[in-house]
């Protein structure tokens, strides 16, 4: 019953697509209101249609109706309430609709704004919404139907189909599959969500640049109405990313937060190419260039954002390495080519129109600095294109397949890295137009003596790893020169309006939340390198096998292994659960439990590290084997990562610093007047001081 | 619009350092790209591949993937020493799928005896998914005996989530 309920309303939702797209298509060519008015019913009707598909499943869901094939592979009996209603992102087909939610949600609010500054645009972004919303509702109907059910043939045989074949009597398993155990996490509950969430919000910046495109409307105007959009695109793709290294540190248990995984790098490269948009965004808003190279980089994006749904869709998992298995793959493939292809002749098209309006002077100058920055970040995510597409290539032409891992990515992307990091430091002291060695030299001489202490302190305390001494300079120089200028753009207030130290802060960074908020940013940047600085060249580990009140020793850690529990639990797990003590250098310091789960219903095991995590460091231990009855001892495989917790600490700053870039303006028209002022003289807006 | 930018007239000097500038950091990018590659560039076999190839192989890296062997797995927990067998498997997708799907292959790789195998040795800890008819893709070296050495071992195990209908079941 629910079953064809939702499946009906998803072949309404398509239908109502497809007429969305010829009205808004007509209305615009004949310059007709009614149609586009028409059209942007058709799009908002998608929404509450979608929601009811969503709301059908999450039913079938949560009741268990095991018939259905979608509902047997994610849920099982014993799984709680909250992880049955999440299961909708726990499967390709759920995914799939989840995606189409969020999109039909999305588009519907955009079409809800005010449209009178640009109304041309309007009929275009509901065609580029509705033709995403047709390829993946479409997808869902032909090749991932989530409502599709069991069946006892006549003939005695099972078969899975939507509808009841001839003679055939409904199959309903006692139980179902349950959620992959290693998604039963709440970081992997909510990380698909974010991830998502960013992929479709990056849908309306990139529907309103061929709007752009197609109208010939090809000022600023379409930046300026989707920023926002972009950056909280960008807000939700990095939450995504930090809770997924968050989510792999706690659950998958190799002591590690990110492989170079083909499905991680899926996720990655929109990223990459979204920070290059936001950071070449401003260049265009300021000084009319890189229109051209703003579009690139949103279509790139787009296609990117494709790609990565297509990549991530059925979990992290299941797809570790062969990911082109699914009928669904070449269907992909051939939607991003064709929307790739013609986003691309679009912009062929308005080649001319899209000239710069000036020419870059200096190669210190502020845009100068901003187009490196695009490069750096087009170099790493070339790294990352070339990663996974280079078993293809190397087949293609030696017919020998050669493959690269996570050394390919470290080499090739850390001198990127720390180049995008020096970049950060310099590139805000950088003015507009033009500046010199000397500007420059006069602008940072003092962060960079301040910087040059902590290498030398840190050489004191006894690193001599060369990498990791410079790695720590360039943090501590950016990170000064940031804080420098907050204190500069502070004083100054403070000196001319008599304001006091909070409400200077407060003010600076109200008036510009874009630039300020784009610092604490970078000091969020700064503090995660940190972390991944510490793990990555600090990181030591041990293993070993002790009995009951034996000790393993790691560095200055002393664990001793107290006593092992196994115990079935009520949610269909059995738990083996051990308890170790640790001191450092003889101080007791508490208790660890590390455990391995054995789930029943998908009988897979899962291992739980336990870790103490201060500043610091963390030790991270994890419980590999034990023998069940003699008392040969308890096998520990423990890890000592120095610095690791400034990663999730510099996470948060970098979201607050986003959010404060974001957070909306009381009054969009004062902010746009106010920055058209600003486009009139350049010097003016420089900086605070 | 602009005004200050357009009324400064570009010297041609001007294009020619944004080029050479730009030219120096692909260059680089390609360059680290390029030796990156070559320093951690893996062949990707197949078991029948790496018994043919013997000797060749000795002391390069190689990625290869094969079939598990439950009867084979033998973990030593003191030592952290764990060895298994792996059988062939094809290493194109297109054929896995001719032949009925990963799973399916897998399985007639490990009831076949005739299929060629070979040993493997990993230390560390057993893997969550190491069992019978698992797909392992492991990353190592072959060793002067005809031991697979293995660094890095990946698992898949695709009868778990793929297979579309349920072994338990009632009619009705």
């Amino acid at each position: 019953m629910v079953s064809n309920f939702g499946f009906g309303a998803l072949v309404i939702t398509l239908v109502v697509s497809i007429y969305g797209i010829f009205a808004a298509v007509y209305g615009a060519r004949k310059n007709s209101l009614a149609w586009v008015e028409s059209a942007r019913k058709a799009m908002l009707l998608t929404f509450p249609l979608i929601t009811l598909v969503a709301l059908s499943i999450i039913f079938l869901l949560v009741n268990g109706d095991y018939q259905v094939q979608y509902v047997y592979n994610v849920t099982s009996s014993t799984m709680p309430m909250y992880l049955k209603v999440t299961a909708l992102w726990g499967g390709q087909a759920g995914s799939l609709i989840f995606w189409s939610w969020l999109l039909a949600s999305f588009a519907s609010a955009v079409t809800l704004r005010k449209w009178q500054r640009d109304r041309e645009f309007l009929p275009w972004v509901i065609v580029v919404s509705l033709v995403t919303l047709v390829f993946f509702v479409g997808m869902s109907i032909f090749f991932e139907n989530p409502f599709v059910r069991f069946w006892q043939t006549a003939g005695g045989s099972e078969a899975v189909a939507m509808f009841q074949p001839a003679g055939a009597t409904p199959l309903v398993p006692f139980d179902g599959r349950g959620l992959n155990p290693l998604l039963r996490h709440p970081g992997m509950v909510i990380h698909p969500p974010m991830l998502y969430l960013g992929f479709v919000s990056f849908v309306i910046p990139f529907a309103f640049a061929i709007a752009a495109l197609i109208t010939g409307r090809t000022d600023d105007r379409w930046i300026r109405v989707t920023r926002r959009w972009a950056l909280v695109a960008w807000l939700f793709l990095s939450l995504g990313l930090v809770l997924g290294s968050r989510w792999a540190y706690d659950v998958l248990g190799w002591g590690g937060y990110w492989a170079w995984d083909p499905v991680e790098i899926a996720a990655f490269m929109p990223w990459l190419s979204g920070t290059a948009f936001l950071h070449s965004v401003m260049i265009q808003e300021k000084r009319g260039l890189f229109k051209r190279w703003n579009m690139v980089l949103i279509i790139l994006t787009y296609s990117l954002v494709i790609f990565g749904t297509f990549l991530t869709r059925s979990g992290v998992l299941s797809s570790v390495h062969a990911f082109s298995q699914s009928a669904i793959g070449p269907l992909f493939f051939g939607y991003i080519g064709v929307t790739f292809a013609i986003s691309l002749a679009l912009l062929l098209q308005r080649w001319n129109v899209l000239r710069s309006e000036g020419e870059m002077h200096s190669l210190l100058s502020r845009e100068a600095l901003f187009l490196l920055n695009n490069l750096l970040f087009m170099g790493i995510l070339v790294v990352c294109f070339w990663g996974v597409l280079f078993p293809l290539i190397s087949e293609l032409f030696t017919g020998q397949k050669v493959t690269v891992g996570p050394p390919f990515y470290e080499r090739s992307t850390g001198p990127l890295f720390a180049g995008l990091l020096l970049l950060m430091g310099v590139a805000p002291l950088s003015a507009w137009g033009h500046s010199t060695v000397k500007t420059l030299g006069k602008a940072m001489w003092k962060p960079f003596l301040v910087s040059l202490a902590i290498p030398i302190l840190a050489y004191v305390l006894g690193v001599r790893h060369f990498a990791a001494l410079l790695a720590f300079w360039l943090c501590a120089f950016v990170a000064f020169i940031t804080l420098y200028e907050y204190y500069r753009g502070v004083a100054a207030r403070m000196r001319r309006s008599e304001e006091n130290v909070f409400t200077a802060l407060w003010n600076l960074a109200g008036r510009n939340r874009r630039r300020y908020g784009g610092y604490i940013i970078h000091i969020g940047v700064v503090l995660m390198a940190l972390g991944i600085i510490g793990i990555e060249l600090f990181q030591t580990e041990t293993q070993g096998t002790i009995p009951p009140g034996g000790q393993m020793a790691l560095g200055d850690y002393n664990i001793t292994f107290d006593k092992l529990d196994i115990f079935d639990t009520a949610d269909g797990r059995n738990v083996a659960r051990a308890v170790v003590s640790v001191e450092r250098d003889g101080k007791y310091l508490g208790q660890l439990y590390p455990r391995r789960d054995y789930y029943y219903d998908s009988q897979q095991p899962m291992t739980i590290p336990g870790v103490r995590s201060t500043m610091e460091d963390d030790l991270y231990v994890l419980l590999v084997d034990w023998e069940p009855i003699s008392s040969t001892g308890v096998t520990f495989k423990i890890y000592h990562n120095p610095l690791v917790n400034w990663l999730w600490f510099g996470g948060f700053v970098f979201i607050f610093g986003t959010l404060v870039a974001s957070w909306p303006d009381k009054d969009p028209e004062t902010v746009r007047i106010r920055s058209t002022k600003r486009k009139l003289s350049p010097s003016e807006a420089q900086s605070a001081d | 619009m602009a005004l200050t930018e357009s009324s400064v007239k570009p010297a041609p000097r001007n294009r020619t350092k944004f080029f050479i500038g730009g030219l120096l950091i692909i260059a680089a990018i390609v360059y680290l790209i390029f030796t990156s590659t070559q320093a951690s560039a893996q062949y990707f076999l197949t078991v029948d591949e790496l018994n043919q190839k013997g000797v060749d192989v000795n002391g390069r890296e190689i990625r290869v993937s094969g079939a598990v062997i439950g009867d084979t797995i033998q973990y030593d927990a003191q030592n952290l020493k764990l060895t298994f067998e792996v059988a062939h498997v094809p290493g194109d997708n297109a054929v896995i799928e001719a032949q009925g799907g990963l799973a399916e292959v897998l399985h007639q790789a490990v009831i076949d005896p005739t299929r060629s195998r070979i040993k493997v040795e990993y230390n560390g800890v057993m893997p969550d998914l190491l069992r019978n008819e698992a797909q392992a893709i492991m990353t190592g070296r072959m060793n002067e005996n005809g031991v697979f050495v293995a660094q890095e071992l990946l698992l898949k195990c695709p009868t778990k989530y793929e297979e579309a209908v349920p072994e338990q079941a009632e009619g009705g």
